[in-house]
């Protein structure tokens, strides 16, 4: 179903955020939940030790076949060639004129099977596009965004409940950006050592008919849930990209800071490689930028960036940072200047809200001692 | 939470409680728990002259922003210092320490035409089901 029919896609833990009372809002034809007690408590859950999102609308699609890694090649702008199984990758695919068709992530499960994990949103054209792509190579698409449930479980007591529900060995293999499979309960469960809050964790793909049962091992375990308002205040604290927000189909990468998942030299011919590499050597008119308040009032999505009284740019995202406690956000402005330190305005509603640029991201976390 | 039956209500779910001739404005609990956290109120300088059913202020919440109607008009004597640094007393204490202003009311008559607390929760209830 689109989003356009009305109809709602439902998720297969659908059933356990209407069972801890979560309310449910629309997002890219699925009915999610937004929060289930409150967006900053849920934040501060992940922040301070251990949340999980249902994020199965996000789209997965496994790539089988001698040729599934030059295929991948060829449709996304990392060198997903070189990734060993067990290895994982985060990349973009472009159009042939080089714009964003969405952001991805990319895992070698073994030298010929290979998991696509893209963006809710662009799932539907994400699978058509790759599909158009195919026939040329020895690969075959599999969807698996229905027939599975996808978890993350993020935090810094992430992975310690993480021990006790899947297994201490195997949550202890997985190093950052490493991926692997496991048996739990008589079947076979993906992880991988990524997420999209800045805070450690797995992502966690199982069949959808045992998405209840690890969700509910999770909860067992303390591991608090969190709905999508939460998820967007993490991920803009860590500065992480929101297709559609900050990027689409008329932005190229270099303009977002994407330069280090685009791999040009290694002579493999890419869709909308040729466009990427005149972009690179003709160079951008536009670079997104981290941006903090420096007085109250919330900049959003759409608010318009001044610099002495001139528009010169857009904010692409924009709230409240419940970690630093006043608004930040990630907008494009022109190349120059763009440097931290350089005070801007934010067009609130007709108020003008003094920012700076700061250095990208807003939070990182604090390093294990 | 109940809403107090000694306030009058709009269906913007503002409240306003009327003291001689100074009314206080909040809104609901209904609609903080609607916006959820909020962070941010916006309110005019002491002075401003409000007017019935019009946007006086604005409030944020993590997720969206939302414009404060005047359940009736007159001119602005105060407005809660405290919400600059304590905005989330709205979602704690929304008929109390989360007040937000208080005006010198034009018209008393104006009263007349807001809801009841028992007319309110109907309201509520209406637009629930």
């Amino acid at each position: 179903m689109s989003p356009e029919t009305g109809t709602l896609l439902h998720t297969p833990l659908y059933e356990e955020h209407l069972r801890l009372g979560a309310r449910m809002v629309p997002f890219a034809g699925w009915e999610m939940p937004v929060q289930y007690t409150g967006i900053v408590e849920e934040h501060n859950a992940v922040r301070g030790a251990a949340g999980m999102f249902d994020v199965s609308h996000m789209g997965r699609f496994e790539v089988h076949g001698p040729d599934a890694a030059r295929f991948l090649r060829h449709v996304c702008t990392w060198d997903v060639v070189s990734l060993a199984p067990g290895e994982g990758h985060y990349a973009a695919a472009c159009r042939e004129d080089g714009g964003i068709l969405d952001d991805v992530y990319v895992f070698s499960l073994d030298g010929e099977r290979f998991l696509i994990v893209v963006n809710a949103s662009n799932a539907p054209k994400m699978r058509d596009w790759m599909a158009g792509h195919i026939a040329d190579f020895g690969a075959r698409l599999v969807d698996r965004h229905e027939s599975t449930a996808m978890i993350a479980v993020q935090g810094p007591e992430a992975l310690g409940r993480l021990d006790g529900v899947i297994g201490g060995a195997f949550v202890r293999s997985l190093k950052p950006r490493r991926c692997g499979e496991t048996n739990w309960q008589g079947t076979t469960l993906f992880a991988s050592r990524t997420g999209y809050t800045g805070e450690d964790g797995l992502e966690l793909i199982i069949d959808a008919e045992h998405g209840t049962a690890l969700w509910r091992a999770l909860l067992d375990a303390g591991v608090t849930p969190v709905g999508l308002g939460a998820r967007d205040t993490l991920r803009l604290e860590a500065a992480l990209l929101l297709y559609g927000n900050d990027m689409d189909e008329e932005t190229n990468p270099f303009e977002v800071g994407l330069d280090w998942v685009l791999t040009l030299d290694d002579g493999a011919d890419f869709v909308g490689r040729d466009a990427l590499v005149r972009i690179k050597d003709r160079g951008v008119s536009r670079v997104l930028v981290c941006l903090k308040a420096l007085d109250r009032g919330i900049m959003r999505h759409g608010h318009v960036i001044r610099s002495r009284g001139k528009d010169v740019g857009v904010v692409t995202s924009g709230g409240f940072s419940p970690t630093l406690g006043i608004s930040i956000g990630l907008g494009f402005v022109p190349p120059v200047p763009a440097g931290a330190g350089t005070r801007l305005e934010v067009d609130v509603r007709g108020k003008p809200l003094a920012v700076e640029v700061v250095p990208r991201p807003f939070y990182k976390r604090p390093k294990k001692s | 939470m109940a809403s107090p039956p000694d306030l009058k209500y709009t269906k913007e779910h503002e409240w306003v409680r009327v003291d001689g001739d100074t009314g206080t404005i909040g809104i609901t609990d209904y609609a903080q728990d609607q916006l959820g956290d909020i962070v941010f109120v916006d309110l005019p300088p002491t002075g401003t002259k409000v007017i019935y059913t019009q946007k006086f202020g604005e409030i944020e919440s993590v997720k969206a922003v939302s414009e404060l109607f005047a359940p009736v008009s007159g001119e602005m004597i105060e407005a809660n210092g405290g919400l600059n640094d304590n905005p989330q007393w709205v979602n704690d204490d929304p008929y109390g320490g989360g007040w937000m202003i208080k005006v010198r009311l034009d018209n008393t008559a104006e009263l007349d035409g807001l809801l009841s607390a028992q007319e309110y929760e109907a309201f509520l209830g209406e637009s629930d089901g």
